[in-house]
């Protein structure tokens, strides 16, 4: 046995994609040998960015032996069935074993020598690597991220002979770019990292990160400042380099008048720099870069060289935040007109009038309770800062930049808090209220002219903008009727577009958002584990105020996890199944009368005649069961039905909903009874109708605190 | 805290002339210009249309690239409205192209080991070039200082063999080698002539002319015309001065979206409008080289 390694030395690799690449070295490898029956111990991968490193320790010398035995066709079969089963096996006639008028081939295969299995490996390797983007170099037809150069492939000390498009694996590498360009022979798996760090290269990509991570924690310390953490700027540096350094630099502290997050940004998207705070906690004019060269004048022309970009980017920003602190918001928000929100839906000056309209509804209607007056102004600057420069050159600080105008420009705190935290889910009432608002908007604009999301496609983000609405509506106990909310904003886009097939649309779009919410608050609460029927079994009783909505499937969910909850769910499931054998819908006032004959299309209701005074009273005694109940087991149902319809009802309006359950748990005892002694199917269908009714009773009795017909059991 | 430039360091024109000499022992034929607008030294036909087909070619060049949107009115310190390339293509590119590349480095005075310098991940697209490749932002220190890219495909067709570009931004690698901090304050050549005694009233009045004073409906008009002669010019098999109507589009284009009158909505239609000339002259340039 003996340790295998294997460097794939290229051009850089981009730094976001070496974890998958790590990732995928090591599954193809494992894969590969695992197929050919190669064992090996523990996998190690490793990257650089130029390198790709694998080490297998204890590779076997060799695959092992095997034999496997095909049965084959009988011996009387015609000629040339034995025909057929010697092409497939590779065998002559006087191979085959006969046993029991029956041919038998035996297939001997020999172990492989484990360098075999590694080079056909590798070559499967390079060839099947699924990089998300690939290329062509020179005039081969190879592909890989960036140009492959050379290839080190070794088992113990021995080199695994491959050739892969002219490249032909050897022992040599090189170290550092520029530290030590030429190339360095290693003598195998065990040597290899050591060397290679002699040469300034770390190729553990966790080392690197902790070196990142330390040395420029430990950097900014000892230049009196505290880095601001970030492991995404931790990876990539690590991704980016062999050899990491830190070196601290600085820029003008002027360029502190910008908004934090604006140089924050520059810095890490930009630069890759680590940004520093300060004694006093606030943002210190100071930053920390990664070199991958140990500079001859320590960093010193480094750490100058990186401050002067970033202040040629610093005074960048500058300018255009000093041009966009000139011009008021409102006045930004005017041309918003020049910008389509989406071709069918008219511009974003469009969609700032719906939001604001429907924002303003929000606190009219006592949703969220703040000045309306307020929201309705964040609404309509929420969108400005779309035009300014500083979002032009830096579109993912939209609302961060809008609030800082307004606050510098002299809005009301929270309008300008709105402005900044819209996007989100914020939990100030102005700002959550112009979130819902926006968001709401989003959803039914684009419902409304169907471009739904469709399985994996979400171009408009419509899914993450129902959960953030599911969020805001629950984490702030906003009470509204959903339907409403939809109805109320598709409402504004007809009024927009009075021409379009928007406002014929309306009644049907309604449902369709109502139910995509549904769809999603099941997969929201999903994580909390939620169960989705039982959503279900709560939605489908119209209930659309997602606050009580999910108080109820809390209660609901304690409940059926009870044994009353789920001898109850047993009893409901039964008498459903009963009704729907018999398809009884309701009492049959007249079935012993003469218009028995009357054909019933099951789909008559049965309350419609309740309207009729006298016949009303006569229908509701039957439905009650009360009339004739003669089994003590009827009459202990019809009183406890009784007792816990109104009960149940009184919780429900209270919400309640424990106690709802609690009233629903008291007919748990008197259906099993009522089951366990009353035949339903009676022959005198005067009893069997009265015994019909009274499951139908039970079954509306439940149905009306959940929908159990949802629930699975 | 502007500076002045360093004395020992490459002036302007020496910088050019460096990369002219390096890139010419190199194999490279050192081309001049090409006579017409246009945004990046990547239009020159000598990469477009060598970039396409199994000829192998090596070249080296300077171009003026026009960008009007970039444009300043020469206040900014780091943006113009018209700056320099210096391009290089090696077709088929060679395995050692990174090394032939960082010798260039060391060549106009920037060690190695004592900047940092990086290649960071950076895919190029044209789409009104229908070209894409893959490759690197070249950093120095921080600083982006020439785009890497083998090319993948140029007008929609495959580059076989495969081109290596490098392009660099010759303005910004100046300020980096002579050490200031404004473009304008570069120094030219060695007898004391400034970037900005050459350029800075160019940059006041091409950007007035870009933003302020460009008759749009005749920028609209010359357009259609260039649109009309490509169409006219692939007509008679002609892909040199097809593709030359196609640069002039691009520029026209590019113009007009200075002026602010072509909206998002239309952006899309003008950009595939280019592309399809481009293409259309690339094919055909194809067809007649085969």
């Amino acid at each position: 046995m003996a340790d295998f390694l294997l460097e794939l030395l290229s051009e850089e690799i981009p730094a976001r994609m070496q974890a998958k690449a790590r990732n995928d070295l090591a599954r193809l490898f494992t894969e590969c040998t695992g197929a050919a029956g190669l064992k090996t111990g523990a996998v190690d991968v490793h990257s650089t960015p130029r390198r790709l490193v694998l080490i297998a320790r204890d590779v076997a010398e060799a695959t092992e032996a095997s034999r496997e035995e095909l049965k084959g066709p009988r011996a009387s079969a015609p000629p040339q069935a034995l025909e057929g089963f010697l092409r497939k096996t590779g065998l002559s006639q006087d191979q085959l074993e006969e046993r029991d008028g029956v041919y038998f081939a035996a297939i001997e295969r020999p172990g492989r020598p484990g360098a075999e299995v590694l080079a056909e490996t590798i070559r499967r390797i390079v060839a099947d690597f699924p990089w998300p983007k690939s290329m062509r170099w020179g005039s081969g037809t190879m592909r890989w991220v960036r140009p492959l150069h050379s290839i080190v492939a070794m088992l113990g000390e021995e080199i695994v002979p491959v050739e892969i498009n002219g490249i032909v694996s050897g022992a040599a590498t090189v170290g550092h770019r520029f530290h030590h360009p030429g190339p360095i022979t290693v003598g195998g798996a065990s040597d290899y990292l050591e060397k290679l760090r002699a040469c300034h290269v770390i190729v553990d990509q966790d080392e690197r990160e902790r070196l990142v991570a330390d040395g420029a924690a430990k950097a900014a310390a000892d230049a009196g400042l505290t880095l601001l953490e970030d492991q995404g700027l931790v990876v990539e540096n690590a991704g980016l380099t062999e050899w990491p350094l830190p070196l601290v630099g600085r820029f003008d502290a002027e360029f502190l008048d910008v908004p934090r997050e604006v140089i924050v940004l520059t810095m890490r998207t930009n630069q890759k720099y680590f940004a520093c705070t300060g004694a006093d906690g606030l943002l210190a004019p100071a930053f920390l870069c990664i070199a991958n060269v140990d500079a001859n004048d320590g960093g010193e022309a480094i750490a100058e060289g990186n401050a002067r970009v970033l202040a040629a980017r610093l005074s960048d920003a500058r300018f255009f935040w000093e041009q966009d602190l000139k011009i008021p918001l409102e006045s930004q928000a005017k041309k918003l007109d020049g910008i389509v929100f989406h071709e069918k839906l008219g511009t974003v000056a469009d969609k700032v009038q719906r939001v604001a309209k429907l924002a303003r509804w929000l606190v009219e209607r006592g949703i969220v309770a703040t000045d309306a007056d307020d929201v309705e102004r964040a609404a309509r600057l929420a969108k400005a800062d779309l035009v300014t420069g500083m979002v032009g050159e830096f579109p993912e600080l939209q609302g961060v930049i809008g609030g800082y105008l307004a606050e510098a420009q002299g809005e009301p705190r929270a309008v300008a808090d709105a402005i900044r935290d819209h996007y989100g889910t914020p939990g100030e009432p102005v700002a959550a209220a112009v979130a819902l608002a926006d968001k709401l908007d989003t959803i039914c604009a684009f419902f409304a002219v169907d471009e739904k999301p469709t399985g994996s496609k979400d171009p408009f983000a419509i899914r993450r903008a129902a959960i953030a609405s599911i969020e805001l509506i629950v984490a702030n106990g906003l009470r509204l009727n959903l339907t409403d909310a939809v109805r109320g904003s598709l409402a504004n886009l007809a009024g927009q577009r009075a021409d379009s097939a928007v406002a014929h649309r309306l009644d049907r779009t309604a449902p369709e958002v109502l139910d995509f919410f549904a769809d999603r608050l099941k997969v929201q609460q999903r994580e909390a584990g939620v169960r989705h029927d039982l959503i279900d079994a709560v939605f489908g009783l119209g209930e659309d105020d997602l606050v009580r909505l999910l108080a109820r499937v809390e209660a609901l969910q304690r409940f059926v996890g009870t044994e009353d909850g789920t001898n109850l769910l047993t009893a409901y499931k039964r008498a459903a199944n009963i009704l729907k054998k018999e398809g009884w819908t309701g009492p049959q006032v007249l079935s012993s009368e003469a218009e028995q004959g009357i054909p019933q299309t099951g789909e008559e209701d049965p309350l419609v005649l309740v309207d009729d005074p006298i016949l009303g009273e006569a229908i509701a005694e039957i439905a009650s069961g009360h009339a004739g109940a003669e089994l003590p087991e009827e009459r202990a149902l019809v009183a406890a039905l009784d007792a816990a319809e109104p009960k149940a009802a009184a919780a429900v309006d209270a919400e309640d909903f424990t106690g709802a359950m609690a009233a629903l748990a008291s007919l748990r005892k008197p259906i099993d009874d009522f089951f366990d002694h009353v035949t339903v199917n009676d022959a005198d269908s005067v009893k069997r109708e009265r015994r019909l009714n009274l499951l139908l009773r039970f079954r509306e009795a439940v149905n009306r605190v959940a929908d159990f017909s949802k629930i699975e059991s | 805290m502007s500076q002045g430039p360093d004395p020992e360091s490459l002036s302007f024109q020496d910088l050019i002339l460096t990369l002219q000499r390096y890139w010419g022992a190199k194999g490279c034929a050192l081309l001049q210009p090409y006579d017409m607008e246009m945004g990046a030294g990547t239009f020159h036909p000598a990469t477009v249309l060598r970039a396409l087909g199994s000829d192998p070619w090596r070249a080296a060049y300077v171009q003026p690239c026009r960008r009007p949107t970039d444009g300043r009115y020469g206040e900014n310190p780091n943006r113009l409205g018209a700056y320099y390339q210096f391009q290089v293509v090696l077709k088929p590119s060679p395995d050692d192209l990174q090394d032939l590349y960082l010798g260039s480095l060391i060549e106009i005075g920037i060690d190695p080991l004592k900047h940092d310098i990086r290649f960071v991940e950076d895919d190029w697209e044209s789409p009104t070039l229908g070209a894409w490749g893959l490759g690197w932002e070249v950093w120095c220190d921080g600083m982006e200082v020439t785009q890497f890219t083998y090319f993948q495909q140029v007008g929609g067709f495959e580059c076989k063999p495969v081109t290596g570009e490098l392009t660099y931004g010759l303005e910004r690698l100046a300020m980096y080698i002579q050490g200031v901090d404004n473009v304008f304050d570069l120094k030219f050549n060695d007898a004391g002539v400034t970037y900005g005694d050459v350029f800075l009233e160019n940059e006041r009045e091409m950007s007035a002319w870009n933003f302020e004073v460009a008759n749009t409906e005749a920028l609209f008009d010359l357009f259609r015309k260039a649109a009309a002669e490509c169409e006219n010019c692939l007509a008679a098999k002609l892909p040199i001065p097809a593709y030359e109507q196609a640069i002039k589009a691009s520029h026209l284009f590019n113009t007009l979206q200075a002026r602010g009158v072509i909206s998002v909505a239309e952006r899309q239609a003008y950009i595939g409008r280019v592309r399809d000339l481009a293409k259309a002259a690339c094919g055909a340039w194809l067809e007649r080289s085969a």
